[in-house]
């Protein structure tokens, strides 16, 4: 039997038309990488960003990662996409999704090498880095954030491999009131003591820094803490 | 006296006494229906039971006050949230026993004129934005074991904030005027010719839950609409679209089992849909915890309410330029498919269908813009702990990219609904 070309131009559009409505649902993994593609538009595949604004998820000490989405909830950190984010979550969703991000091992990209800085800002980048500002109180970044400055467990992030717009806004943020830890709140007393210079050379300096072979965060600290501090409660 | 004189006298006179006539009016119009406070404060019983302690708990849940009365992350019922309206903002109160910042001194007397008659302690007519024309249906029991429980909450030190309200709504002048025209106080009325269940589900709905607040339509003076009812209602400065109650085109749940109605209300997700925006905080500090005999009575009077049905589509058909179209589908592949699906099928129990659904089919476009704007996760709660979510788009999207998407979304896979257009992308 021969059939008409509109009629069967007709019957494939009814049935594709069908076919649509029918179309089942998908299937997708029951898992915590499956709910955590919601955060990977900004931060990256598996959390991994490396350029923009955004900084990276992956390889974050876990109870860093835990407490920065608490506070977003909660008030103490202000983005309004984060917080719209994280509003409806229990502490316990959230304790996942960071352990979900602290766990991934990834290679970091290559450090970008271009900067606007002068060598001087750089010098003083790497003074406040290694040896803070005695006469302001100023302790150095190491001292808490590890000797490679990668990070310390379980609660204190790395430095490195992070966009500078990401880490000079946060350090601002320090400064001037914007961003919050519960207490003890050792980096408020840290921020509040800098200045736009001191802020602008240790991000320019930390931004060029190569990450290190071994780019996990350190098991312990170099020293006493400067400073007390709630990133150690667990 | 000159005749004109005279005249003119009468005149004054005339007004005067309608001035004073409405200013009567209004007083008496503030004031009915209010009980007397007990002449001797002291004697008021102030020892609650335990159980009347843990009702009230329940019912400041039902009613969701912590949703206004406690900031992000600060101290419980402390109060300080500002509640934007068209008028200016509004600062919710310090609800704990703090005998200075909070309502340490009020007694139970106080706390039912309060809910039953929108009246604070010291005498001053309270903001609507405390939805007391939902409250005043609450029984003096329930008023009660609210007090009771507000009682037992840690006092905070947190001093009550001015609300940032314009000329003239900052007086209580016009606060008095607009209570005398949309405020009546007055309890709930059970319908005796309905079963028990579909009158505690009212009970829940009209009162504390204060559904219509978002539900519903405001008139130009603020004033919920009663007779709508709740066909749904643009939250004002937020800009979420509360979809309609009524309708089946919106969010009408006449044909729903109840069971996927409270599941719904308890787990924020259900098999025939999932919440978003304001409700998802409606679901996530609120409805959650109330038990399931609750949540089916309101289930048995939301299914019962009367359809009110928008006029169907019909008419011309829609038109859409194929440039967006191309231009959305596009985008759509890229940046939805993933989840979504390449014809809008979704991912069962993780990401919804776009394909007959009628969230993204709905008149109203606010709701579709601001989820793919600012993304978000499906509350986590006992049922549904850990909830699948979606990015925000703010950064990576424009406008007229928003629209594109939207306007294919609402336009393929057997969709048929209008293009969203740069005017729906002004609203913020």
């Amino acid at each position: 039997m021969k059939i008409p070309r509109l009629l069967q131009s007709l019957l494939l559009a009814a049935w594709s038309l069908a076919a649509s409505a029918a179309t089942p649902p998908m299937q997708v993994p029951d898992t915590i990488a499956q709910r955590a593609a919601a955060c990977i538009a900004c931060h990256g595949r598996e959390g991994a960003s490396a350029d923009g604004y955004f900084p990276r998820l992956s390889g974050k000490p876990e109870v860093y990662l835990f407490n920065q989405l608490r506070s977003f909830r909660d008030g103490r950190r202000f983005n309004t996409d984060m917080t719209h984010m994280v509003q409806h979550l229990s502490d316990a969703y959230l304790r996942e999704l960071a352990a979900y991000f602290a766990g991934l091992d990834l290679p970091y990209p290559p450090t970008p090498a271009a900067t606007d800085a002068t060598p001087a800002m750089l010098a003083r980048g790497l003074a406040l880095a290694y040896q803070g500002d005695a006469t302001r109180g100023i302790p150095a970044c190491a001292q808490c954030h590890g000797q490679a400055l990668t990070g310390v467990l379980p609660g204190i992030p790395g430095l490195l491999g992070l966009p500078r717009l990401y880490l000079s806004s946060q350090l601002g943020a320090w400064l001037t009131n914007d961003r919050h830890a519960l207490a003890p709140d050792c980096m408020a007393e840290v921020g509040r003591k800098l200045t736009t210079a001191d802020i602008n050379a240790v991000t320019s300096w930390l931004a060029l820094q190569p990450v290190p072979a071994d780019s996990h965060p350190a098991a312990t600290l170099p020293g006493p803490l400067p400073i007390p501090c709630s990133a150690l409660d667990r | 006296m000159k005749p004109a004189m005279r005249r003119l006298l009468i005149l004054l006179a005339v007004l005067a006494s309608l001035a004073l006539l409405c200013v009567v009016a209004v007083v008496a119009l503030n004031t009915r229906g209010e009980d007397p406070l007990p002449a001797d404060m002291a004697a008021a019983p102030v020892t609650p039971s335990a159980a009347q302690v843990e009702r009230g708990r329940y019912l400041a849940l039902a009613g969701n006050c912590a949703g206004c009365h406690t900031t992000r992350g600060g101290a419980a019922y402390a109060g300080g949230v500002g509640i934007e309206t068209p008028f200016g903002t509004v600062f919710s109160s310090n609800l704990t026993p703090d005998p200075q910042a909070g309502i340490g001194s009020w007694n139970a007397a106080h706390f039912w004129r309060a809910m039953h008659n929108g009246r604070s302690k010291d005498g001053r007519l309270l903001y609507p934005a405390f939805p007391y024309p939902n409250f005043t249906r609450v029984t003096r029991e329930d008023s009660d074991a609210l007090f009771a429980y507000l009682r037992s909450v840690a006092p905070a030190p947190t001093p009550n904030l001015a609300h940032q309200l314009r000329f003239p709504y900052d007086t209580q002048a016009a606060l008095a005027v607009w209570r005398a025209l949309s405020f009546t106080p007055g309890g709930f009325v059970a319908d005796p010719a309905r079963p028990a269940e579909w009158n505690r589900g009212a009970y829940l709905v009209e009162g504390l839950g204060h559904c219509i607040a978002c539900h519903g339509t405001r008139n130009v003076l603020g004033a919920t609409e009663e007779k709508l009812g709740l066909s749904g209602g643009l939250i004002p400065v937020e800009n979420w679209y509360a979809p309609s109650l009524t309708s089946k085109r919106e969010a009408g749940v006449a044909d729903w089992d109840p069971r996927d109605i409270v599941a719904l209300l308890k787990t924020g997700t259900s098999a025939r849909g999932s919440v978003m925006g304001p409700m998802a905080d409606v679901v996530f500090r609120s409805t959650q915890y109330l038990d399931e005999a609750d949540l089916h009575a309101m289930a048995v009077y939301l299914k019962a309410l009367p359809a009110s049905e928008a006029a169907t589509a019909g008419g011309a058909p829609i038109r859409r330029d194929a440039r967006v179209m191309e231009r959305g589908g596009k985008i759509y592949d890229q940046r939805c498919a993933y989840c979504h699906g390449d014809v809008g099928q979704g991912a069962l129990g993780a990401y919804p269908p776009l394909a007959g659904n009628r969230a993204v089919l709905m008149a109203s476009t606010a709701n579709l813009i601001q989820v793919v704007r600012h993304g978000g996760f499906l509350p986590a709660t006992a049922g549904n702990p850990r909830p699948y979510g979606m990015p925000p788009f703010n950064q990576a999207l424009d406008d007229d990219e928003v629209a594109a998407v939207l306007t294919f979304v609402r336009g393929s896979w057997g969709n048929d609904a209008p293009a969203v257009g740069g005017r729906e992308m002004l609203r913020r």
